[in-house]
């Protein structure tokens, strides 16, 4: 075999080989594209990320490779073999973890291995020596017999890739096997996997939203709706980008720091990193003009991310297609609430708040305050109490012990007009999904009580401020996810609340959509309002003015993005991240428990 | 707060409209309901199929023979020429019934004594066997009569006359159809209240209701008035389909009608309120609503009467409002009863109404807010 070039690969190198693949679906009357004509590649033996915001294809994908769809037109080849055809022959060889992974939470953790194990034809004498070795890999010996029910949401992702490894697949499908665990066993979940590819040889699609995640992979297949962004090695991504990443600070305030920043040219992105501004500038960019035009400006040079990379292509999209709608985002008052810290009026305080669910503690002597204008984060992986504190404060559960106060009511007892002063976005931003978009805004500003010539000019309002004009009769179910979001948060501000709930605001939606959802989000602050959001996305919480971390029901530390990095510096991690710092925490907790 | 109620409900009815399942539910077991029991449900015996073993061969009892081919009631499927074959054709239900006529049949006639005809009935549907019974006897008393008649001898001793009151035809269709009438209405109803919290719980919009200005009652309302709404609506088109298109008569008051049919709504929206508080998810939710529906259709004298049933069956009856429901739609429509004679039926049904209401209420503020 001759040498080939970089971009082309060997056909005995190739576990995967797609060929211009599309498939659609019919939803409602609408056909949605979900893979417009996909040609990509995954080599033997190695780690090839599948990364994407939600709705990009991911999941299209893996399905059609796993021959549980069909593709419109193209063709798929899995080891050799085209999946279309045969199907079985492909299935025998491969093991599937979809993003639900079907354990039976009422079965112990043996009971599920036995099942699968069944499923999957293992012989009844080769399987003590395959669990023993499984259970070894996922650290999960000592839970043998306990309920899959029972468990953390990283141990079940665990279990489940331990089922789907009962007989060893010469391919392994993992469908977002990361979404909602906790970053420590985020991390123990990567290193099974590259000790899996090191030791068996196994070849491994992973698909992610999590942009990050993209840099352990050895191959990347980056996709955004149903088409090829961009593959190749993560490094390669990141090498284009190098030397056009620098941490900013000036000696104005951080959100007047990133306006000013995000509206000079040469800069493509911005980003709140706590106290400082992340900034990416565009190719033919001097950063030295840049610094020129802010006064104190001192530019600090980092190291690219994957994310910069995936943010640069999408902004070179939007210039070459359409310009974007960048709505308005009336930024008043620049100081004051951020800077000011005149008096610190306790918006919503959290006193000693337990909540039980039967045995389980859910929530656990919590106490924290939140001030006017500060946006606050409850960070935490899925089940850690977050969203119960989060659904105690907007008065949808009663605490067992504690007291709860949003503007100075229980929400749970106080008079509905109480409620008029927050708004509330909920988890995958619940819209009514059969209603237009203007049936949404109308319900919500008349459930809020506005009528009349006032609900008709928040109605103006929130089409001009969101873009949202020329989709006020699309059903809300057909709107592309980040445009769901919009609607979401207008349908939130529509009566103005001086307090707003977030649940997981930005999870699964691209980059761009992200920031400039707290963008919005940083001028409601400047402009007095207090945000409450829970996230368990370690990027999210940057744009925090203070955090606090969540762990097993019980706060973890709480703080300033900064100081809780600062906590975590060690000399060995001189630069720490959010999730170093959370993963710090959560090890001292345990070594004080221990 | 009306002002708040009402965007509830015009979002409610929206929702409903626009969600091809439930525009499903709406239209699709009323339209198939209204077929089913329209043309095919009756408890009029037609074409059923018989054997006729002649073994006296003569003009009486071809005349007699004939009486049974030309009755639109029965269909002779075959003419016997021996007795062997009449458990195998009963057996093998090919045939439902076997007139046997005897050889001596003419020469009885003849001698004024009475002339001997067997009816062999498959029994193993008791109510088939009955009316086929019913249905010989008459056509051999017609025939008896005319015999008298033209070939002299004594009348019969004693003749029924029947006069079928309201129905002249005793068209069971008549009885059945009007019965859709509130069958339907609490299907619709039912379902339309029972799924609408649950489908809200499941997309997660149902904490957004409660994070809002909204007040129990306010969505309490909201909830059970699209119900309501979209129940009478309901009622109205089967009400007009059953003048229109069945030709049942109409004759009573239709104000007392709808009175009624409030008050039945109102007793089934609590009972579909009831079932939203309760369950987390469509399919409970589903089934909650069939759970109550079976027994409270085969308890409501819709099919079977209730006086056939045992006395503590019965008594289970009166807490059911579709018995009430059901008499008072049978005798508007075919009584032409008015609201002075309808007191009985409609106190119960509001009474029912309140308590389910309340009981709703509670269970709402108990473990939905």
């Amino acid at each position: 075999m001759t040498e080939s070039p970089a971009a082309a690969s060997n056909a005995a190198d190739e576990a995967i080989r797609i060929e211009n693949v599309r498939r659609s679906f019919r939803s409602g009357g609408r056909t949605v594209e979900a893979l417009a004509g996909v040609t990509a590649w995954a080599a033997r033996s190695r780690i090839t990320g599948l990364v994407g915001p939600d709705g990009a294809g991911k999941t299209t994908l893996m399905r059609l490779i796993a021959g549980l769809l069909l593709p419109d037109s193209g063709r798929i080849e899995v080891l050799g073999v085209d999946v279309a055809r045969e199907p079985l022959a492909v299935q025998g060889r491969l093991g599937y973890m979809p993003q639900r992974f079907g354990l039976y939470e009422d079965l112990s953790v043996r009971e599920n291995l036995d099942l699968y194990a069944d499923l999957q034809n293992l012989a009844p004498g080769a399987r003590a020596a395959r669990y023993a070795e499984l259970m070894h890999m996922t650290g999960l010996e000592p839970f043998l017999s306990r309920m899959a029910g029972r468990l953390s949401g990283g141990m079940k992702q665990k279990l489940g890739l331990a089922c789907t490894l009962v007989n060893p697949p010469a391919l392994l499908l993992l469908d977002e096997p990361t979404v909602g665990v906790d970053p420590v066993s985020r991390r123990e979940l990567w290193q099974i996997i590259e000790l899996l590819v090191r030791d068996s040889q196994t070849t491994v699609l992973f698909s992610t939203a999590y942009l990050d995640e993209a840099e352990r992979c050895a191959h990347v297949l980056l996709i955004h709706e149903g088409r090829l962004l961009g593959s190749g090695p993560p490094q390669d991504f990141m090498a284009e980008m190098s030397g056009r990443s620098f941490l900013a600070t000036a000696p104005i305030g951080r959100r007047a720091l990133q306006e000013s920043l995000a509206e000079t040219a040469g800069v493509i992105d911005t980003v709140i990193q706590g106290g400082r501004v992340r900034l990416v500038t565009a190719a033919s960019a001097d950063p030295q003009a840049i610094a020129a035009g802010i006064a104190g400006l001192a530019l600090t040079p980092v190291p690219p991310r994957f994310e910069d990379s995936f943010v640069a292509r999408l902004r070179t999209r939007a210039v070459s297609g359409e310009r974007r709608p960048t709505p308005e985002v009336a930024v008043t008052a620049t100081a004051g609430a951020t800077g000011g810290e005149g008096k610190r009026e306790a918006v919503i305080s959290v006193q000693h708040v337990t909540r039980r669910f039967g045995p389980f503690i859910a929530v656990d002597d919590v106490s924290f305050e939140v001030a006017r204008g500060e946006v606050f984060g409850l960070l935490g992986a899925n089940g850690a109490g977050k969203s119960t504190t989060f659904r105690m404060l907007c008065g949808l559960l009663p605490p067992s012990a504690g007291a709860l106060r949003v503007a100075g009511f229980d929400l749970r007892t106080a008079a509905a007009v109480a409620r008029r002063r927050i708004g509330y976005m909920a988890q995958r931003f619940s819209l009514y999904g059969d209603l237009t978009v203007r049936q949404n805004l109308t319900f919500f500003a008349s459930v809020y009580g506005l009528s009349g010539s006032v609900q008709t000019r928040r109605i103006e309002w929130a089409m001009t401020e969101f873009a949202l004009g020329p989709l006020l009769l699309a059903r809300a179910n057909d709107l592309p996810l980040g445009f769901k979001q919009r609607l979401a948060l207008a349908c939130a501000l529509m009566h103005e609340p001086e307090i707003l709930f977030l649940d997981e605001p930005t999870s699964g939606v691209d980059p761009l959509a992200r920031r400039e959802f707290w963008r919005r989000i940083g001028a409601l602050a400047a402009g007095g309002v207090t945000v409450l959001v829970t996230t368990h996305f370690m990027e999210e919480a940057e744009y925090c003015d203070r955090l606090l971390i969540m762990s097993e029901g019980r706060v973890l530390t709480e703080g300033t993005p900064d100081a809780i990095k600062a906590a975590a510096r060690r000399a060995e991690l001189p630069d720490p991240t959010l999730e170093d710092a959370f993963i710090a925490a959560v090890g001292a907790r345990g070594a004080a428990a221990a | 707060m009306w002002r708040r109620v009402l965007a509830l409900i015009r979002k409610e009815l929206l929702a409903v409209l626009a969600d091809p399942r439930s525009r499903a539910v709406l239209i699709g077991p009323p339209l198939l309901q209204l077929i089913v029991f329209g043309y095919a449900a009756s408890f009029d015996l037609n074409h059923a199929p018989i054997a006729i073993y002649n073994q006296d061969r003569s003009l009486a009892s071809r005349d007699l023979v004939a009486r049974f081919s030309l009755s639109p009631t029965f269909t002779v499927k075959r003419v016997l020429s021996s007795g062997r074959r009449i458990d195998a054709l009963i057996d093998s239900g090919e045939v439902r019934a076997v007139v046997v006529i005897d050889p001596r049949f003419t020469r009885d006639l003849y001698r004024h004594v009475p002339a001997p005809v067997q009816v062999i009935v498959d029994g193993r549907n008791s109510n088939t066997g009955l009316l086929i019974e019913g249905y010989a006897g008459t056509i051999l008393s017609d025939f008896s009569r005319a015999w008298s008649a033209s070939h002299g001898g004594d009348p019969p001793p004693a003749v029924l006359d029947i006069r079928a009151l309201y129905n002249q035809t005793l068209d069971s269709h008549w009885f059945i159809i009007p019965g859709i009438v509130a069958l339907l209405t609490q299907v619709v109803t039912l379902l339309v209240v029972g799924l609408s919290v649950a489908r809200e719980r499941e997309i997660g919009t149902f904490d957004q209701l409660l994070v809002t200005p909204l007040r129990q009652i306010d969505i309490l309302l909201g909830k059970g008035l699209p119900g309501l709404i979209i129940g009478m609506g309901e009622a109205t088109v089967i009400i007009a389909a059953t003048v229109l298109w069945f030709h049942v008569p109409l004759r009573g008051s239709l104000a007392a009608l709808y009175l009624a049919l409030l008050l039945f709504v109102l007793a089934v929206t609590g009972i579909g309120l009831a079932i939203s508080a309760l369950s987390a998810t469509q399919q409970q939710a589903l089934l909650g609503a069939f759970l109550f529906m079976v027994p409270s259709i085969i308890l409501s004298g819709f099919a079977t009467p209730i006086a056939n049933m045992p006395p503590w069956v019965q008594w289970l009856t009166l807490l059911n409002p579709m018995r009430y429901i059901l008499v008072v739609v049978r005798s508007v429509f075919l009584q032409g009863a008015d609201l002075s004679s309808l007191g009985a039926q409609l106190w119960p049904m509001a009474l029912i109404g309140v308590v389910n209401l309340a009981v709703a209420g509670w269970l709402f503020r108990k473990r939905v807010i």
